[in-house]
């Protein structure tokens, strides 16, 4: 009974400090240090709409946009997930051929991998440097843009996110299309 | 190359921390004077806990405390999530929980599992993570440091295990809350949400709606992170862009995952004065871990085998389930450090491993003792080191010893007893499911990656680590109870016995190492551990694996 009482006292006690005042430092520090990431690195226009998150991809269908890797959820960002197929299912043949055929790939012309592979939560708002270069010509034509402006574009917006421990660079979709967008 | 810098910075940055933390986690919870500020804490925490904190305990009154506190810890949140309809800090309107989800969820957080078979996004408010999630976090986690703190003491040969709401009280708040902090205000500036408002709705660049959930993720995410706990605040963990942002928040992400693990050893090694022996285990620990590491390394640097036959250029092995900002070696790194210890967080997902990549997250939560879980991992190993010794004692015809006491009949009986529930609870658990409806029927894969879903789910549930082959449709009452039932039953089962035996061991006299006895600062006693471990941890399941990984990557064999 006194072992009740204890823990019902220890539980209040962790309760309010371990989610009560820690939760409030937290929040206290990320509106100081960091108020736009800490409410999700929303991009909006000009006018105030928002427009997506920087850290989330979001559907890109049109020729005239670069397009994100696929994603299993259809780019859901309020309830995100990963395939979950085993990367011998038959299920991800079937989606490889579907997005073959939409980005138009061929054996002489390969498709870049992270094209094909969706993500973990079926967000990831990058793509590789070399998958963005692979749909310039694509992009460049739905535009009447020159190839080379285009391709300019992506390589001015490609990082590498771990600097030297990075082998792979990479392009936010989202912001290059918004960069193509601009006039 | 650049996977190998990623594992020296995280695996050795984090061993370097490691050391000095144990210190300071010595320091916090068997302080040796109660003067400064280690005796103003205790003093403290006497008068939030009350008289019965003044009282020193035996083996079995602190049992029976730590049941009941995990008793009060789980009503608490049960309480909090089947009212969650009608408490406030709820402003997407989230709605009542299922029964079973509820009773699923509440044993998986307050067993530090984190299973979770519900979406944090879709089911959870705000109050719900923050009250009845988060919350265990840190009491859920502190109750293993505290158990191993009682075990030590008892090892250490004292005549009390210490008080275990006053252990309680000191892993809360002078461990895992400060350390908590540090890796929030991290993951902050790294561009983790934090905010207590609603989704935000956006219009996208080709006219969609967007809605897009948000919270108070990066608080979650760090005490997930270091409490061995693993369930996320969104439902794909941290693969989401929002709990893991960018390659510096994974690098601090998976360090967070297996600091305190590796500091509960030298931990250990101060309270029962043995720091050659804890570097001993630590060296055991660290050989199993880079081994896993370098076979997970290995086998996902293949491709994908769906897309073998078409126009894809696979050159990065396989991406699908993978984030493209943490590099390529960072998915199979978190998968063995999530599982080595039994955090269960994922980075990417392990469903969609390559076959045999899919089975050392497996072999991690079947051994469950490479650092393993906030105190319960060294736990664990001491359940390994039990048989090692005894093994080892048969072998030269000696009794055997433990920590200059000798290890009897009462006490090996205990230690194979625990070890048994562990793989009964596994192989039995799939052994119904697999030949049942209630598997057979929820499996997002089939043939033998089917049989691994199944699989994982009960290693998962047994070693309280979280993860999961998330294709599962595991939110069904079957699995909802059979899970929660083995995830009670594998996280008190393998603490009380241990406690046991400590509390037995503790009551022996100490008798004087003599020339028979097995030095266990040795490598001999080393390569005995590993070899108990690989040979009765290990080899127990590998008819299971055969049937499941094995089996799918022969399929595939050219």
């Amino acid at each position: 009974m006194e072992s009740l009482v204890t823990s019902l006292r220890i539980a209040f006690v962790t309760l309010l400090v371990g989610a009560g005042g820690y939760t409030a430092v937290v929040l206290g520090f990320a509106r100081l240090a960091a108020p736009a990431t800490a409410a999700g690195s929303l991009i909006a226009r000009p006018d105030g709409t928002v427009v997506g998150s920087r850290l989330l991809a979001q559907a890109f269908t049109q020729p005239r946009y670069f397009w994100p890797r696929p994603s299993a959820v259809g780019y859901n960002a309020a309830g995100a997930g990963g395939s979950n197929k085993s990367p011998t299912s038959p299920d991800l043949t079937a989606r490889g051929e579907q997005v073959v055929a939409a980005h138009g790939a061929t054996a002489a012309r390969p498709l870049p991998a992270d094209l094909a592979a969706a993500s973990g939560g079926g967000l990831d708002p990058h793509i590789t440097e070399r998958a963005a270069l692979w749909q310039v010509e694509r992009v460049a034509a739905a535009r009447e843009r020159p190839p080379t402006e285009v391709e300019t574009l992506v390589r001015r917006h490609a990082f590498a996110p771990g600097g030297f421990m990075t082998q792979e660079r990479l392009v936010n979709v989202l912001e290059l299309n918004l960069a193509l967008d601009r006039p | 190359m650049a996977a190998i810098l990623l594992i020296l910075l995280i695996v050795g940055g984090t061993a370097a921390l490691s050391w000095p933390l144990g210190r300071y986690m010595r320091w916090a919870m068997d302080p040796l004077t109660l003067t400064g500020p280690a005796g103003r804490c205790d003093r403290w925490f006497r008068a939030v806990g009350g008289r019965l904190t003044h009282r020193e305990q035996d083996w079995k009154q602190y049992c029976l405390s730590l049941l009941t506190f995990n008793v009060v810890t789980f009503t608490v949140s049960f309480a909090f999530l089947a009212l969650q309809p009608w408490l406030p800090l709820n402003p997407d309107g989230r709605q009542e929980i299922e029964g079973s989800l509820i009773f699923n969820t509440v044993a998986s957080f307050t067993t530090n599992t984190n299973l979770q078979h519900y979406s944090g996004e879709v089911s959870m408010s705000h109050l719900s993570q923050l009250c009845a999630l988060m919350w265990q976090q840190f009491v859920s986690a502190a109750t293993g440091i505290a158990a191993l703190a009682a075990m030590a003491r008892g090892l250490a040969g004292r005549a009390t295990m210490g008080n275990f709401f006053v252990d309680l009280q000191r892993a809360t708040f002078l461990v895992l809350l400060p350390l908590a902090l540090v890796v929030a205000f991290l993951l902050v500036l790294g561009g983790v949400p934090m905010t207590l408002e609603g989704a935000a709705r956006a219009l996208t660049l080709e006219g969609a709606e967007q809605l897009i959930a948000r919270g108070p993720v990066a608080a979650f995410v760090a005490i997930k992170q270091l409490g061995t706990n693993g369930g996320g605040f969104f439902g794909p963990n941290s693969t989401h862009p929002f709990e893991n942002p960018g390659f510096f928040t994974n690098v601090v992400s998976t360090m967070a995952i297996i600091v305190i693990p590796m500091a509960a050893v030298w931990m250990f090694g101060r309270i029962v004065g043995r720091m050659r022996h804890a570097t001993v285990l630590f060296a055991v620990m660290m050989a199993l871990l880079l081994a896993k590491l370098g076979v997970a390394l290995v086998w996902e640097a293949a491709p994908t085998q769906a897309f073998a036959n078409l126009p894809i250029a696979q050159d990065v092995g396989n991406l699908e389930g993978k984030e493209l900002r943490f590099g390529a070696a960072a998915g199979p790194v978190w998968a063995v450090m999530t599982t080595c210890t039994s955090n269960g967080s994922v980075n990417c997902m392990h469903d969609s491993l390559n076959p045999l990549t899919g089975l050392v997250p497996m072999v991690g939560m079947w051994l469950n003792a490479t650092f393993g879980g906030v105190g319960v991992g060294l736990i664990n190993m001491f359940i390994y080191i039990v048989l090692a010794v005894f093994v080892a004692g048969m072998m030269v015809g000696r009794t055997p010893e433990y920590l200059g006491r000798r290890v009897e009949v009462r006490e090996v009986k205990l230690a194979v007893l625990a070890m048994f529930t562990h793989a009964l609870l596994i192989l039995g658990g799939t052994a119904l499911f697999a030949a049942s409806p209630w598997g057979a029927g929820t499996l997002n894969n089939t043939g033998a990656h089917g049989f691994s879903e199944i699989l994982y789910e009960f290693s998962s549930a047994a070693a309280n680590n979280g993860s999961g082959f998330e294709g599962l449709g595991d939110n069904t009452v079957p699995w909802n109870v059979a899970t929660g039932l083995v995830m009670l039953l594998a996280r008190f089962i393998p603490i009380l016995l241990p406690l046991a035996i400590a509390g037995f061991l503790a009551r022996k006299r100490a008798t004087a190492p003599s020339v028979g006895t097995l030095g266990i600062d040795t490598v001999t006693f080393g390569v005995m551990l590993i070899a108990t471990i690989l040979f009765l941890g290990a080899l127990t399941f590998f008819p299971a694996a055969a049937l499941g990984p094995i089996a799918e990557h022969l399929q595939f064999m050219k």
